[in-house]
This record gives C-alpha cells, structure tokens and sequence, in this order.
C-alpha cells in the first residue's frame, strides 16, 4: 500500500522494554522503542546531549534513559527531563508512528525529513 | 437505480436490506425503527441459524453460567412484530451493485434501497502446518463453542493459541469444564494490548494459581497431527504440548469479502465517513467489519455510537456523527477483576499514579495528563473503573481530587477526607495501620512521641510497615501530624524514587518473601511506579540473581546497555571489546586472533588496558557476535571488561621467572581467574595477585588482593585506584594456596550478598566497618566456607561465555537493525524498504 506511512513490518520483532533501530540512506538512524505497556514510539537515534544511541537504553514509564551520561528523554515528545539549564529545552525529533494490524508504520515524510537538506 | 422507489405518499416503503445478523446489524436496525418505524421494509440476512444474540457473551456460555436462552437479545417474536424477513442459515454470497440487490448462497435474489452492511469479522488462523485439522476450532459463534463444549466433555487436555481477551476467556470455560488448559501467547505478556506489564504479571500468576499452564513467549510451530484428529502444539522452541482439542484465539479480521467484491473501497476494513456510509452511497456499514478515521474496533461498545450515527443518516434526521471510541476493557473471568481503558503509556507529561496492594492483590494505576485522566489500569479491585472511564471520557479537570484520586470515587468524593492526613487524624488510636504487624495507630504515634521521627526509625522501632510498606503513606502522614511537617526527619536513602525501602530492605524482603521476578518484587514492596527506573530496574535484577541463582532469568531489559552487548559502549555508539587472557598471560594464537580482528573489521585502535589485557575499539554493534565468532575460535572468552562482575585479575610474574618472587603469583591469579570469572557482582570488582612484597600487580589498590610472601600469603581487601585512591585493609594471611582460594571465594559472597548495588568494596568496607566483614567471615570456624561453597554453586550458572551464545546466532535482534530505509535519489523520490 503506497501512500504517507511507511511499513516498518510486525511488532514482534521488538519484544517489550527493548528498542531496535532503522538506518536511513542519508539521514539520521531511527530508533523504534516497545515500552513494557505495549506501546509503541520512534525517535531520531541521538541524545539530544551528546548524540548517544537512545536505542541502548534503558525503557521505563514511557522514558528512555540514555546510556552515554543516563538523560532521561520522553519517547511521546523527545523532551529531556530533567530540570538543569542543559536539559530544559533539549529534544530530539520524535517520528510519527502507528500500529496496525500487528505492523509498525512510520510517517514517511518524517523519516525522509531526516535527511541532510 | 433499478428498483427506485420512495416515500412517495407514506405508501411505498424503501426496502432495507441488511447482511448480517450480529450484534451490529441488529442494533442499527433497533436504532432506525426507534426513529422512524414505518420507513422501510427490513430483510436481515443472517450466516448462523438462529436469532440474534449477545455474542460477548459466548464466553460465560462456555464457562457454564449462562444457556443460550439467557444470551438472546432479539426473539423471533422481535422480528415478527417489527414486520422484519429473517433469512437465516442462507448467507449472502454476492452484492449486485448495478442491479441493487443482494444475491443469497441458495440463489435467493434480495432487492434493496439502502444496504446495510453489518459482516462482523473472522477469527484469524494462523498459517502453521495442521491448522486445518479437525479438532482445532475457533471461538467466534455458537457452533464454535458448541465443538468446544464436546470436547471438553471426555475431560482431556486443551491448547488455546491465544493470550489475549478472548483466548483467557476460552481457556477459562475450558478449565472450569474440566479440561487440562496451557495457554500459549506469542509475546512476553498476557493481554499486551490493554494491560502493562505489572497488571499481566499479575494475571498470569493467577491463572497459574487456578492450575492454567501459561507459556508466554512462545510461538507456535505447527499443530501436530495423530489419526486424521489434532493431537497437540509444536513450538518454534521445539517444544510440544499434547491436545485433545486446539483453540485459535489470536486475533479478528474485518470480514470484507463481499464488499471487496462488490468494488467497494476497503483497506483493513470498509472505509466508512461520519455517518458510516461506504464509497457507494446507497450502502452503509457498520461494526467489526469497518474502518472509520483509519480505525478497526473489536469491541462492542463502539457499536452503540455507530448506530446511532447510521441510523440517524439513514432517516434522515440531524446528528453530529459518528467521532470514534475510546474503548475500555473487562475480563469476563470470574474472579478476576480486571479493567483498563485509555492510554496508559505514560511519559513525560504525564503523571503516574500507582496504588499496590499486596496483600489484597490489588494493582492500580492512573494515568494522568494535563490535569485529566487519559488511561486506566485496575487489577484486584475494578470497582471504580466506571467512574474512571467516566472521568476519561469527559475529560474532567481532577485537580481538586488529585490526592485521592487514586482512592476511588468515593474517598475522592468524601470533602474533608480528600486530605489524605485529614482522614489519618479521624482515625481513632486503636485503629489498625500496620496489618502485617499489628500495630495500630496509638502505638505508632507513642513510638514518634518517643524519638521516631523518620519512617524510616518507625519502622524500627515498632515495625509499622516494616513488611509489605503497603502503610508507608499512612506512616508518613502520622509524622506528619505528629511532629509537624517541618520536624519529620529523612530516613536513610531509599534505593530510588520508586520505592520507600532502603536497599538492605529490598534485600531482605527478597529473600523473605521468596520474591523471584522483577514485577513481583515492585508488586509486593508496592512500588510507586509501573515498572521502575534506570536505577532499580538493573538493581533489582541483581538482587534477584544473586539471591536465586540457577532459578532467577536475568531479565535483559533490565540491564545497562554494556551487559546487554557484552561489549564497552564508547562515546560515538561503537563498542569496545575486551577478550579475557587468564592472569594476563597470552600467547601468540591469541595474539594472532585479535590481531586479525582489529584488521577484519578495520578497529581504529587496540590498546594495552590497565588491567594487563588488550582492548580492540570502534566495534559496531552489527559486527559484534562475528568479532566474538573470531576470538571464540582461538579459545578466548569474553573479558566482561564491560560489567558489574569480576574484571580482570592482574598477576606479576612471581617465582616462576622472579628473582625476588617468593610464590607462584601467575598461577595463584589464573586460577582465581578460573574461579571468578562470569560472576555478576554489586560493582565491578578487580583483583591483583603480587608475588612479593614489591608488589608489582598493585594488589593494595584492588577489592581484592593477595601479597605473596616467604611464609604464606596476604589477603587484602577494599582498595580502590579510582576517583578517591583507597589503599586495602589487611583481611588475615594464609598458609595454602587453598585458603587464599576459599577466602577469596567467601569475601566476593559476602560482598555480592550485603553490598548495595553500585557500591564498590571500598566504600562498602568503610560503610559496614572492616571489623563486621572479619566477623562475618571469620566468627564462625564454617563461615568462610559456607560462603565460599555459596558462591561455588552460584558460579555453576554463571560460567558459560556470553559471547558464544550470541556467536552461533542467539538474540540477534540485539545486534541486527529492523531494516534500512533506501530512498532512491531524486527526481521521483520513491523508497523501499530492505
């Protein structure tokens, strides 16, 4: 099926707590998270510190902890949480993601958005 | 159209044709004759031979608590009295669009108006060899649960395929009707798709407790066949469960045939607008078998707002539409109160609030956002999921709740006792706080009086929640009422925000209560959150290994990102890889082997670490079980220079080579190597074997270090070269070999045992006092012993190379990545997925 979301193939392939990732030809890696309740977010692959793999992580309460310097980054909106002046503020792109019928879709437009421009 | 007609003078009526006899069909049908009854002339085909009934409720059926005369929902009567045409039993085999009719199995011709498509949906079978077998049923209609009822007749035993509503709810019926019940789900936990993990966990230990075998994880292979008739489940694992019936339960598909056929427009489902029209505006649909804003539902209570809309479109009458369902769910098995609705996925805008009950077995949690509730979990206690669902749907601003929201409507509602130290102060003095200990609130409050002013003294002192922690908030609260907010104090560090137990008291409780899965320990110990943090996860995980070893799975996502790889996560994301080399000793096969991986897989550098081994960096995580393959192949395991285990044990050349050497210090270190190695531990843990005084392996600096000298050997512990240098405490000396061994095995125990997690030997040693660690161990004549053989038999589970696993192939999705988007370069960009 052509159209805006691309198929990124069954949920089972991330079992729950764990993060696998989608390189992109000439754009950022894509880090596809599946939280211990079943849900289901994608972020562009880098700590909004110091470009750490997110998808190393720790998954918890809907939160990845990096596994560079343990910044606790929010996989709904790619928001640092803590309260210092280097975290508040910092975010790493979220993409757009669906499940259907048992298969993980991307927004295409946001993966492809990640290329260089 | 063919067969136009009209209102024309109230005489002639528009013939409404309507496929499908379900809950969806029926209710549409209800919904239009509420609004306008003399407007069509109604036919209903229906698949099955019977009247229209409540198909939720097939599962209480099975399970024997309700006949099928309780589950009618529309008697023939119904249809009669409304001048409705039921054709049962002939199914609808094709839409004539152009001729606007419908054409039954039999060849009976139905013209229509307006069609109503009500086709529900199809039990999903999964394509695995023997799926077609007699014997493997679905659960779906009547027919089904009849097969079902047959077999569980002569006893026996049955595999539901299936861990979601609907395969617990057969296996359930099954179960009470006497069979032999495994349930086989594919992922990790039950009900996946409404419930967390702490809420399955839950579920799952119940249903086990009822005598339910319950595999999750487990995928299955094929059906396995024996006289034409099913005869089990073979698993991937290669695994097999014996079956005398088998019933898939794994999911639902919108059954679109006809509309596919009939040229309609259908992705997952029929594509329906507001007011549930198709593509073709003559024909609606409705139920299981559409799609509506880019949504499937498989529950019926969407179904009423459906009809509505439909109904009010097809008589015409002004309605808003149809805005799509938020959908809660409830498990029809009984005694088991379970509901979730919404969105429980938490993050960071949202907050947690998270009630345990232990002793209850009860397990809450609200999800709230914004000052609004958008998810619910309940297990144990459900009687407030209405008045979530409630609050959900109408998205009600609960601030002024907030405290006791968690409470249930009717704290929540209570005014005064919304505060929650309001309500601890009406308490009267011989009211019950702790029930694990008896103690009631007049003794907590003599005990504060009397100098607790920390929970954490309280708990001392006279013991309130010193077991469960479920009375911990009730604790606080007497504090704070007791002393005034300002003069509570702090108690000791609890081991992270989730929790109010200290780390000794996680410890403890552990192994007191027999707590053996994460989930259970935040379960009993009533953590505050779903499923912890970075801090307690990992930490949790330990406690539970070392307290059950050979008994506890390590839980991999509960492990920092380098003992999940088995490799030393560097700044850029590459890894860095350290084989082991026993006492530091190598040879040139070895040297060779990661001489030819740092060229293989072109390693920016390999360096000489600290620890006397070599270190080969800018390792990807896609190339790391081949690198392992490599070094596995010239006899290297893996160094774990990445862990909270033993490192490295760095020797001198000793009297082997020496002039000064005065004991085999090389060999002494390669068998403590052979005997530490593979065990995780509270913190990294390095230790040094000099043989002489000189000490050139810089033993003094290590968590454990042996001195050689004339007449025997020192032991050492507690040194540190770190961030603050701390040089090692004298344990004792030793003649033997042997003794230095044992010691050494005992001491790596009692520290595995005591210290908190993260918390090298040196600052556990200047915690406890050097002189408890000489008690402990030396006490007792046995003690060193009993330790060491503790940790003998822990090292039976630990010692098999991490890296060879994953070498021949094991967990590869740890390494591999999902896929690779490729665009293709412009002028069309188009892309595909590897």
């Amino acid at each position: 099926m052509h159209g805006e979301w691309l198929d990124i193939g069954p949920v089972d392939q991330i079992a729950p707590g764990n993060a696998r990732t989608l390189p992109v030809r000439g754009g950022e890696e894509i880090a596809i998270f599946h939280t211990l309740d079943n849900r289901f977010h994608a972020l562009v692959n880098k700590c909004p510190h110091k470009q750490g793999p997110l998808s190393q992580g720790i998954v918890h309460g809907g939160v990845v902890t990096c596994p560079l310097h343990n910044w606790n980054i929010s996989l709904k909106t790619g928001e640092a949480q803590g309260e210092s002046a280097d975290e508040r503020g910092a975010c790493v792109p979220v993409i757009p993601l669906k499940v259907d019928a048992g298969r993980i879709y991307l927004l295409r437009s946001a993966v492809l958005g990640q290329k260089a421009a | 159209m063919n067969f136009e007609s009209g209102k024309a003078g109230g005489q002639i009526r528009e013939r409404l044709v309507v496929i499908g006899n379900g809950m969806a069909g029926c209710r549409a049908v209800e919904e239009i004759l509420a609004r306008d009854p003399g407007r069509f002339d109604i036919t209903i085909f229906g698949a099955e031979p019977r009247v229209n009934y409540n198909r939720i409720m097939l599962s209480p059926v099975l399970a024997g608590e309700k006949r099928f005369e309780d589950i009618v929902i529309n008697d023939e009567a119904w249809y009669a009295d409304n001048a409705i045409t039921l054709v049962s039993g002939d199914p609808v085999a094709q839409i004539d669009r152009a001729n606007g009719a419908v054409i039954a199995k039999s060849g009976r011709v139905e013209p229509y108006d307006r069609l109503l498509i009500a086709t529900g949906s199809d039990p999903f079978i999964i394509p695995v060899p023997g799926a077609g077998l007699p014997g493997v049923v679905t659960f779906r209609d009547l027919d089904d649960v009849e097969k079902m009822l047959a077999a569980a007749d002569g006893g026996g035993k049955a595999v539901v395929i299936g861990g979601g509503l609907l395969g617990l709810e057969a296996a359930h019926g099954l179960s009470l009707r006497g069979m032999d019940v495994t349930v086989i789900h594919l992922m990790p936990t039950l009900m996946e798709r409404q419930l967390d993990e702490a809420a399955g966990y839950l579920l799952k230990s119940e249903l086990e407790r009822r005598g339910q075998t319950i595999l999750t994880g487990a995928d299955t292979a094929e059906i396995v066949e024996r006289d034409g008739h099913v005869a089990g489940v073979k698993l991937k694992d290669g695994r097999e469960i014996e079956a005398d019936i088998v019933v898939m339960a794994v999911g639902i598909r919108p059954a679109t045939g006809l509309a596919r056929a009939a040229g309609l427009e259908v992705e997952r489902g029929i594509l329906v607008d507001d007011h549930m029209v198709t593509s073709d505006p003559a024909i609606m649909a409705v139920g299981e078998c559409v799609q509506h804003r880019g949504t499937c539902y498989g529950l019926v209570a969407p179904l009423w707002d459906m009809c509505r809309a439909l109904a009010d479109a097809a008589t015409a009458q002004p309605g808003a539409g149809y805005a799509g369902s938020v959908t809660s769910t409830k498990l029809k098995v009984s005694g088991i109160d379970l509901f979730s609705a919404g969105d429980f996925s938490g993050g960071a805008e949202c907050e947690d609030i998270v009630m345990r009950d232990a002793s209850r077995g009860i397990y809450k949690r609200v999800v709230v956002k914004d000052n609004r509730v958008i998810g619910a979990v309940l297990y144990g206690d459900t009687a407030d999921g209405s008045w979530y669902f409630d609050l959900l749907k109408k998205g009600e601003d609960v601030s002024p709740i907030r405290e006791a929201l968690i409470f249930g409507q009717a704290f929540a509602s209570g005014g005064a006792l919304a505060d929650p130290n309001a309500a601890v102060a009406a308490l009267s003095d011989d009211a019950e706080i702790c029930g694990c200990n008896g103690v009631s609130k007049g003794a907590v409050v003599k005990c504060i009086e009397s100098g607790a002013h920390s929970v954490d003294a309280v708990r001392s002192t006279c013991k309130a929640s010193a077991s469960c922690g479920s009375c911990t908030g009730l604790v606080e609260s007497l504090l704070a009422i007791t002393l005034g907010d300002g003069a509570v104090e702090a108690g000791p560090k609890t081991l992270c925000k989730c929790t109010s137990f200290t780390h000794d008291d996680v410890r403890r409780l552990i192994l007191e209560k027999e707590l053996k899965a994460i989930p259970q320990v935040m379960q009993e110990l009533h953590w505050t959150t779903p499923d912890g943090c970075a801090s307690c996860r990992p930490a949790l995980n330990y406690y539970l290994l070392c307290a059950w070893p050979g008994e506890y799975i390590d839980d991999q996502k509960s492990r920092f990102v380098n003992e999940r790889l088995h490799a030393n996560i560097q700044k850029d994301g590459t890894y860095s890889v350290v084989p082991r080399m026993w006492g530091g000793i190598t040879s040139p096969k070895e040297l060779r082997a990661i001489a030819d991986v740092v060229e293989k897989y072109d390693a920016p550098m390999v360096k000489v670490t600290g620890g006397q081994r070599l270190d080969i960096f800018g390792i990807r995580k896609e190339d790391l079980p081949a690198v392992w393959a490599d070094l596995n192949a010239a006899g290297m395991v893996s160094g774990h220079a990445y862990g909270k285990s033993l490192r490295t044990v760095k020797t001198c050349v000793g009297s082997e080579w020496c002039r000064f050497g005065t004991q085999d210090s090389t060999g002494l270190g390669v068998k403590i190597e052979r005997m530490t190695w593979g065990s995780w531990m509270p913190h990294k843990f390095k230790i040094a074997v000099s043989g002489c005084p000189r000490n050139c392996a810089e033993a003094t600096i290590k968590d454990f270090g042996v001195v050689c000298v004339d007449s025997g050997y020192e032991l050492h512990v507690g040194g540190n070269g770190g961030i603050r240098v701390r040089a090692t405490d004298l344990l004792c000396k030793v003649a033997t070999e042997e003794e230095a061994m044992d010691t050494c095995a005992a001491f790596i125990q009692l520290y595995r045992e005591q210290a908190h997690y993260l918390e090298r030997t040196a600052p556990w040693i200047e915690r406890v006092g050097l002189d408890h660690v000489k008690a402990a161990l030396f006490g007792d004549p046995k003690a060193v012993r009993r330790y060491a053989a503790r940790f003998r038999f822990s090292q039976q589970f630990m010692q098999d190379d991490p890296w060879a696993r994953r070498a021949a192939g094991k967990e590869a999705e740890l390494h591999q990545h999902l896929a690779e988007v490729r665009p293709f370069p412009a002028p069309a960009p188009q892309e595909e997925i590897a």
